[in-house]
């Protein structure tokens, strides 16, 4: 039922758009020109699948509207722009980064960023407090495995 | 018949998890051998149930049992013998058993195990496993019971259950609706246990953790006890994730193998947490550090092998792969709060207990390196599992659904996989406890220039995307390094035992399978990074309408449509097939089969893609549109994938070194007891 739907509304924007597209000259859009556009979206009824493969009849009637709008000479971000404003903004494949979904593109770089200074104040304090006998280099491996301690010796001897 | 039986061996299996969990409890208040060797049996049998409940469930969909209501959801009268019998994990309720089947499996195993040297920890890894056991169970049981039987009401309305209700009649389906079509597919039979028997397998080492955590031992043997148990879970979790590319590959039809769906996340962040673990151990083991950390880490990635079965069971997201949904969302979420607060619970108590037995000597170690590394690897899984889980929180908060895909994963997961590939070249080369730089520039010399030579060659070829540049240079740098340790490694057992090359870097590996098992899956890592880097920076695609005769150029291939035919497959399906004719530089190097199946059972489609493969790249055909009458034009869609091979070789080298890595071995064996030896200070 939603796919009958959408693909009526899909058809009304068609028609829409259509008298547009008659009424200006538009050259020849190929179908490289309307993927490029469709990678970027995702239709609300197949979820995950970009438009540029989905398969399903709304998607076809989607890759129809973004055909007529670049016909109708539109710009990339206009087409993006005008599905987002007609069905939502998860039609885009990454949320825009103004209002509430800036925090999806923020709070990783600020987590990691504050993970690395917490490292780095853990092990600065780590090694100040660590006792001054360690300052011999020393493999914790060949201590454990005589064999590579023998390995590692012989690597020594060879530098 | 065969339904009641199967029932009821879930509900004995439940019952025995019960038992177990209740009687180990006990024996953890009042010990008595008696009682926990009860206990041990017990927590071994639902592995013989849940084998004949699965059995039983086999039958009924192998038999055409339509009156059942999962096996007529899942198969058609039209679906071959072995199709059916994949069918038990290709709906929810038969993949929930087919879960607790595996997981009562591993715990089966454990429970067989020697328990001579740690017997006390037996009563809380028999709690741990079989509350997780029970909580599988009862879902299918009370939730998901696969064994249902489909009633009519006076309405017409057909409801499942094991005994009649009242004003119903009995109810036989005609014909199933046959499994999704995408998962008819060789891949999706081995993919789904795969990543299962990865899931469930991690359910072990955290068992063990949770019983040394209530136990009080803070040394390492629980660690030594289940190496092999995580390194088997992250061999078939590696697997998983591998074969599920492949399958999306080769059955998605959209020309690429990771799209960032949130089910594959899902598999994804467990493993990263795994991995981590993985690396993490080791300094634990070698030097008594990072006690908490790898508590923390194990409670983390067993939380989150749950809530990705949540989040694939759940429908709590619709994708490609959430086949199935159900109201079992909120019990899952409960099991998953309740489970981690216990357990970190558990973990503060024991606080101060786990102490590290050493320091961190510089900041220029193997230690701070593994420090790193651990920091990258939970960055990614915290940047991934934000992405994932936005969408639902976009949703409680704004009320708006919102798409989270590659662009957003590939910008914020994207540089922090190139600086952990590049962490990976260079952290073996670090001494523990302290090394010097001159040392570590000595050893970097030779693969930097290397490296430096790879980018100068590929300018002059002209490749100049800095980002790609940037990509092949760290995975020529870490490649070098890598292979640097096997030669160096050869070379002084060459000398020390004058062995010939070929005896000694075998005796090298038989030697130290962990160290070089662990190498090779880092040479994989690098394989499938560059095919990663390849594809991502060098992808070409074009679409166009052909007639028959005409032809398509991309890149230096030139694609002829040469015929387009229809036909009827006796499991039901329609196929459109097209023949188109590949020439390369000018020769024909083959013919391709792109084609597109219409399954009338469960009316989908199925895009399933030519593919000419080489070292080089891969030339991807897809049919995305024909006219019916007279079948003379046809749409393609072409992709070109340039070394998209690298990642699937990439994959082999990476499961070859964990199978090196996890292999038994009597000298590990021998180390173990010796490091087992109370030598603590």
């Amino acid at each position: 039922m939603r796919r009958v739907l959408i693909g009526l509304f899909a058809l009304a924007a068609f028609l829409v758009v259509a008298r547009v597209t008659w009424a200006q000259d538009g050259g020849p859009v190929t179908d490289d020109e309307v993927n490029r556009v469709a990678k970027q979206l995702y239709c609300p009824v197949c979820e995950n699948i970009p438009l540029d493969v989905c398969p399903t009849q709304a998607c076809t009637q989607w890759r129809a509207t973004i055909r007529e709008k670049l016909v109708a000479g539109w710009s990339e971000q206009q087409i993006k722009d005008y599905f987002a404003a007609q069905y939502g903004e998860r039609v885009l494949a990454a949320p825009t980064s103004d209002g509430f979904t800036v925090l999806v593109w923020i709070i990783p770089p600020i987590a990691v960023i504050a993970g690395a200074v917490g490292l780095w104040a853990f092990m600065r304090r780590a090694v100040q407090s660590a006792p001054t006998a360690a300052s011999t280099p020393s493999d914790g491996e060949a201590e454990i495995d005589p064999y590579l301690a023998r390995l590692e010796q012989e690597l020594e001897r060879r530098r | 018949m065969l339904a009641f039986l199967g029932y009821l061996s879930l509900v004995l299996a439940l019952a025995c998890a019960i038992y177990a969990t209740v009687t180990a409890i006990v024996v953890i208040r009042k010990p008595d051998a008696a009682a926990l060797e009860s206990a041990r049996r017990a927590a071994f049998l639902p592995f013989l149930l849940l084998t004949l409940s699965s059995l039983c469930l086999i039958a009924l969909l192998v038999t055409e049992h339509f009156e059942i209501g999962y096996v007529a959801e899942v198969t058609s009268r039209a679906m071959p013998i072995y199709l059916r019998v994949t069918a038990l994990w290709g709906g929810q309720a038969g993949s929930l058993l087919f879960w607790a089947w595996l997981m009562s499996g591993f715990t089966g195993v454990a429970m067989l195990r020697k328990w001579d040297e740690d017997r006390e920890l037996m009563p809380a890894v028999i709690v741990a496993t079989m509350v997780t056991l029970g909580f599988f169970v009862g879902l299918v049981i009370f939730i998901e019971n696969p064994f249902a039987l489909m009633w009519q009401t006076t309405t017409g309305e057909i409801v499942q259950a094991m005994l009649q209700p009242a004003a119903t009649l009995p109810f036989t389906a005609q014909d199933g609706r046959g499994l999704n079509p995408l998962l008819r597919h060789p891949g999706m039979i081995i993919h789904p246990p795969m990543l299962y028997l990865g899931f469930v397998s991690f359910v072990i080492p955290y068992a063990f953790a949770m019983a040394a955590l209530w136990n009080r031992r803070t040394d390492a043997s629980w660690i030594q006890t289940t190496r092999r148990w995580t390194l088997v879970g992250w061999l078939f979790l590696s697997l998983g994730l591998i074969l599920g590319g492949r399958w999306a590959y080769d059955v998605l039809g959209w020309g690429g193998y990771w799209g960032w769906d949130p089910v594959e996340n899902a598999s994804l962040i467990p493993w990263l947490t795994a991995t981590a673990f993985l690396h993490s151990v080791m300094i634990q083991e070698k030097r008594g550090m990072l006690k908490k950390w790898n508590m923390v880490l194990i409670i983390l990635t067993y939380a989150l092998v749950i809530f990705g079965t949540f989040l694939t069971r759940s429908g709590v997201l619709s994708s490609v792969h959430a086949f199935a949904q159900s109201a079992i969302g909120p019990l899952f979420f409960a099991f998953i709060g309740i489970t981690f607060v216990i357990s970190m619970a558990l973990l503060f108590r024991e606080w101060d207990h786990l102490r590290s037995d050493a320091q961190i000597d510089s900041l220029l170690s193997r230690e701070s390196a593994f420090l790193l590394n651990n920091l990258l690897f939970v960055g990614i899984t915290a940047s991934v599992f934000w992405g994932t889980i936005f969408p639902m929180i976009s949703e409680i908060v704004t009320g708006q659904k919102i798409t989270v895909g590659p662009p957003f994963y590939n910008q914020v997961a994207g540089p922090q996989f190139a600086a952990l590939v590049l962490l990976m070249g260079v952290a073996p080369l670090l001494a523990w406890r302290k090394a010097s730089a001159q040392q570590l520039g000595r050893m970097l010399m030779i693969p930097f220039a290397v490296s430096l030579v790879v980018v100068i060659v590929l300018v002059v070829l002209g490749i100049t995307n800095p980002g790609a540049l940037l990509g092949f240079w760290i995975t020529a740098l870490v490649g070098g390094t890598t292979v640097l340790e096997f030669v160096r490694g050869t070379a002084a057992r060459m000398r020390t035992s004058r062995e010939n090359a070929f005896v000694a870097i075998s005796t090298l590996m038989a030697r130290n399978r962990r160290r070089y098992g662990g190498y090779i899956i880092h040479l994989g890592v690098v394989l499938i990074a560059i095919g990663v880097v390849g594809t991502s920076f060098y992808q070409q695609e074009t679409q166009g309408r052909l007639t028959p005769g005409e032809q398509m150029t991309l890149g230096r291939y030139v694609m002829v449509y040469e015929s387009l035919d229809e036909f009827m497959m006796e499991d039901n399906r329609q196929v459109a097939r097209a023949v188109v004719g590949v020439y390369r530089d000018g020769q024909r190097v083959g013919e391709l089969y792109p084609r597109r199946d219409f399954y009338f059972d469960s009316q989908q489609p199925m895009t399933i893609p030519g593919v000419r493969s080489s070292i080089e790249d891969d030339f991807y055909v897809l049919l995305v549109d024909w006219e019916e009458i007279g079948a003379s034009g046809a749409t393609f869609k072409v992709y070109l994938n340039p070394l998209v091979n690298w990642i699937w070789a990439g994959g082999i080298v990476f499961i070859l070194g964990t199978l090196i890595a996890a292999w038994p071995d009597a000298q590990e064996r021998r180390r173990t007891v010796l490091a087992a030896a109370p030598v603590r200070p």
